[in-house]
């Protein structure tokens, strides 16, 4: 069983044009990394030096914030949808 | 139909919304010492909705009145990520207008909620698709009838309103001595507006975008990956610069705790990039910051 992500348009540059991709289920680190195995520089957009979620970047587990549901250890279960969420004036084409 | 700022002091004697406008300026002495230039910053959380949009939101609606537009019984519409929507909805509580706003899910609690105090509709869109996205379903919205799109990415009154207020504000508060206007790039109607007023008399104006399209920087966008405002046009500004969201946060913590100015990221972006002119060119900088920090306490950049 894989996991959804979804992501905005100001993303697509770094996944070759995707919006919807599959990942493996494991922590939110698990499937940021699993991204960016297949996408490089994937990981470096979403998570600061750190390997924190960066300050502008909402990451949703289904409905829940992934902030609260503990960052990047995040449990992100078999099936469940990931929704990265951008600024709000940031554009979306 | 032009309004003139006679006209809308007017028509809102004696309400609220008579103190939008005339905001303060106030020099950072901590954050512009040692660099060859002043700083000043016009506050327009000091504004009764609590950001710059209240100039823009006035406008649109006297506009829309004046026009005939706004008639009893119909609905004011725009999308919005947020500012925009609580200046709105404040004017289209005292004008007695219903209001209907749209604006990408998961916008901060504080705006939704202070948006549906002062009585107006919420209509959220796919967050993936952000402000552009709003804007979309507000186009749809405004083709089924009895909705009045205001359209603020569109709408000459939002440039009128800083050409009449905030420039000559600054010009009456500087004594004439400003030489650089700081400030972002999101409808664009300040930059445009402002411009228009005084670039005629020797200001330098500075326009500041977000440097990638996935940004922190509310309110602002990056045109290149952005649906254009109608209202932009770039040669308003003498300069253009980019700025990072990083380097933007770094400058609101600095504005609240050496200055104690409490801001959204996007005036810590401005006063960012008005530093590094400051630094560069010298001269009296004016940097406008938009809104207050109240606005974005339930987001992460106050944890």
């Amino acid at each position: 069983m894989a996991v959804t992500v979804r992501l905005p348009g100001a993303l697509r540059d770094t996944t070759g044009g995707q919006t919807k991709l599959e990942a493996r289920a494991g922590t939110l680190a698990d499937v940021i990394s699993d991204i960016d195995r297949r996408h490089p520089g994937f990981r470096s957009r979403l998570l600061d030096d750190s390997g924190a979620i960066r300050t502008y970047v909402n990451v949703y587990i289904g409905d829940d914030d992934a902030r609260v549901k503990g960052g990047t250890g995040a449990a992100v279960p078999d099936g469940s949808e990931v929704m990265v969420i951008p600024a709000m004036a940031g554009g979306a084409r | 139909m032009t309004l003139t700022a006679a006209l809308v002091r007017e028509r809102v004697r004696g309400t609220i919304l008579e103190r939008i406008g005339d905001t303060p300026l106030v020099p950072l002495r901590r954050i512009g010492a040692g660099l060859r230039g002043e700083l000043w910053a016009k506050i327009e959380s000091a504004n009764p909705g609590g950001s710059v949009k209240d100039r823009a939101g006035l406008w649109m609606v006297i506009a829309a009145e004046e026009e005939g537009r706004l008639r009893e019984g119909a609905v004011l519409l725009d999308a919005t990520s947020g500012n925009t929507g609580v200046a709105l909805a404040m004017v289209c509580a005292v004008r007695g207008h219903r209001a209907r706003l749209v604006m990408p899910d998961k916008v901060s609690l504080e705006r939704k909620r202070i948006i549906r105090a002062f009585g107006a509709e919420v209509v959220l869109t796919d967050p993936l698709e952000g402000t552009d996205g709003a804007i979309r379903e507000a186009r749809r919205l405004a083709t089924t009838g009895g909705n009045v799109y205001v359209d603020q990415y569109s709408n000459p009154a939002n440039p009128r309103a800083h050409e009449l207020t905030t420039g000559p504000e600054i010009w009456s508060q500087t004594d004439g001595r400003v030489t650089h206007f700081v400030a972002g790039v999101g409808t664009s109607g300040t930059i445009v507006g402002t411009s228009a007023s005084l670039r005629p008399r020797g200001v330098r104006i500075v326009a500041v975008q977000p440097d990638s399209a996935l940004h922190g920087i509310e309110g602002w966008k990056h045109m290149p990956t952005a649906l254009r405002p109608a209202i932009w046009d770039e040669r308003v500004a003498d300069e253009h610069r980019s700025m990072g969201t990083d380097e933007a946060i770094q400058m609101t913590k600095r504005l609240a705790r050496e200055e104690g100015i409490f801001s959204g990221a996007s005036g810590g972006a401005a006063v960012a990039a008005a530093v590094a002119i400051a630094r560069e060119q010298g001269g009296r900088i004016v940097v406008l910051i938009a809104d207050g920090g109240e606005r974005y306490l339930s987001t992460p950049l106050w944890e």
